[in-house]
């Protein structure tokens, strides 16, 4: 393990709880509708015109609504490892906010260790690291 | 009918990879519109541009920019943009405004120069931008295709062999299109070597982008009665709805879906044809012909379920039994899609309707499709752009 800080690569969409974090994301206190990445200012359900809404945390787990990965290296802004490996996306349905949200899923997980309905739970994983920090995101990973 | 146009004339420019500047493109296509209809370019009194974001300045203005280099004769002019639904826009505006008794007969012209490689972000750090965060943490193009493909495999039981039978259908279909990029009729086996990007889709389950030019020429009943075409082409229907509030699918560029708390999820491809239907009056079952905007091999198959020619999950069937090659019940793509042309952005709607105005005039050579009364098109862009027209006898 490196000594170095762990530094979230974006600020302020995850809490940086090391062993149970959340999304964070808003609800709408006319509607409830959900939001992530967090809106605050004009709720986009159509039939409503609210325009206070509540930080909240996100359900933590979900289940896999679909999978791939990614056999190419993506352009910038990705920051790749050299040599570039692989990873694997999922699509995570959260059940209560009714949901899908994307995101990594934890490394050394392949997508022939999936299954659409499968159980997930959020995690926080190095999305890459450079001479100052481990740049830490949040990633699915598979319930045992 | 008082609701309806007529198609007078269809030209394109063949697709490819040709480095011109767009502007020679569409007005190539212009001009063999023109010469189908048997029109001269000052009959035109609106000319209806797509505009291309990736030419600069003459392609944001792409009406003004065709009508100049077709030579300023005084039209009225309009350009729309509406990602892969820009060609559909430009169309209905010429709609409105000669079903409105404002114009006569409208030129519509798409074209686009296309950059190598992918298309990525603006640089820096921008994590205000969820398009820049969605790079950022690995969520490419092709990621969200390979999520529809693989979510089929595993709810529907999709197999790699089904996508792989749509792309050699597309390629046999398009083998003989003289308008088409890719000519070869690849097999399975090809399909199967090419690298894997997403999985499942391979390097050919995808679309490439390409150069092209695309242009149809739109009038009244009365105009087309006036020059002799009282039998020309329908459009029977343009719908360009928007998505409805929740969206059920996970739509590029977006991390996540809508909340569907308080509205009921709502899928935008299905809906987008349900408008067109209502518009012609007409049902899935009444279709001759589709031309669907194949992104992926495996997209093809979702549009048969959001036309309705199918239910929802029986897309592989219709593959398998040959329903959607040329010979079989419902033929799709038979102008070789996306998959013989490469995207070329605002063209491409455009093209969808020359090759069902050709169909449905019986002028489609080896691609013809027998006995074909009625097509529809669809595609489907980015930011909630997506269009279906249809097309009649």
């Amino acid at each position: 393990m490196s000594d170095k800080p762990t530094i979230a690569a974006i600020e302020g969409w995850y809490t940086m709880d090391a062993d149970k974090p959340h999304l964070i994301g808003t609800s709408c206190n006319s509607c409830g509708t959900y939001y992530f990445p967090k809106l605050s200012t004009f709720c986009k359900n159509p039939s409503c015109e609210g325009e206070e809404f509540t930080e909240v945390q996100l359900s933590r787990t979900g289940k896999i609504w679909s999978y791939t990965d990614s056999q190419y290296k993506p352009p910038e802004p990705f920051i790749a490892a050299d040599p570039y490996v692989p990873y694997t996306v999922a699509a995570v349905q959260l059940e209560k906010e009714k949901m899908i949200v994307l995101g990594q899923v934890v490394a050394g997980v392949g997508v022939d260790q999936l299954k659409v309905g499968d159980d997930v739970e959020l995690v926080l994983e190095t999305l890459y690291e450079n001479d100052e920090a481990n740049k830490i995101i949040w990633k699915w990973k598979p319930v045992a | 009918m008082s609701n309806e146009i007529a198609v007078i004339g269809v030209g394109m420019h063949p697709w490819g990879k040709w480095g011109k500047n767009f502007v020679e493109y569409g007005v190539k296509a212009a001009r063999d519109a023109l010469k189908d209809a048997g029109i001269s370019w000052k009959d035109i009194d609106y000319i209806s541009g797509a505009a291309t974001m990736r030419c600069g300045y003459p392609g944001y203005v792409a009406g003004a920019t065709f009508a100049q280099a077709l030579g300023w004769q005084g039209a009225e002019v309009n350009t729309s943009y509406a990602a892969c639904a820009s060609g559909s826009q430009a169309l209905a505006a010429a709609k409105a405004k000669i079903l409105a008794g404002e114009a006569e007969c409208a030129l519509v012209v798409g074209a686009d120069t296309t950059p190598k490689g992918f298309l990525a972000p603006a640089k820096g750090y921008r994590p205000d931008d969820p398009d820049w965060v969605r790079f950022h943490i690995g969520i490419t193009n092709p990621t969200y295709f390979a999520l529809y493909a693989r979510r089929r495999m595993d709810v529907y039981g999709d197999t790699l062999a089904d996508f792989a039978a749509v792309k050699v259908k597309n390629a046999k279909h398009g083998s003989t299109n003289p308008y088409a990029r890719y000519k070869k009729c690849f097999t399975a086996e090809d399909v199967a070597a090419s690298n894997m990007v997403a999985n499942p889709l391979r390097l050919m389950d995808i679309c490439a982008t390409s150069d092209g030019g695309a242009a149809v020429i739109v009038c009244s009943a009365a105009f087309a009665k006036k020059i002799g075409k009282s039998d020309a082409v329908r459009v029977a229907a343009i719908s360009t709805v928007t998505p409805t509030f929740a969206g059920e699918i996970i739509e590029m560029p977006d991390i996540a879906t809508d909340s569907a708390v308080a509205c009921d999820a709502v899928r935008f491809r299905a809906q987008l044809p349900i408008k067109a239907y209502e518009e012609a009056g007409i049902g899935p079952e009444d279709i001759s012909l589709a031309e669907v905007y194949d992104l992926s091999t495996a997209l093809e198959m979702d549009w048969y379920e959001d036309l309705q020619l199918c239910a929802r999950g029986e897309a592989a069937q219709l593959v398998r039994n040959g329903d959607t090659t040329l010979g079989g019940r419902i033929p799709v793509n038979v102008s070789g899609g996306l998959a013989c042309f490469g995207e070329a952005v605002p063209a491409q709607a455009l093209a969808q309707i020359c090759e069902l105005t050709w169909q449905l005039r019986g002028q489609a050579g080896n691609r013809q499709v027998e006995n074909a009364k009625v097509g529809i098109t669809a595609n489907q862009g980015l930011f909630g752009h997506g269009s279906s027209v249809i097309l009649k006898k």
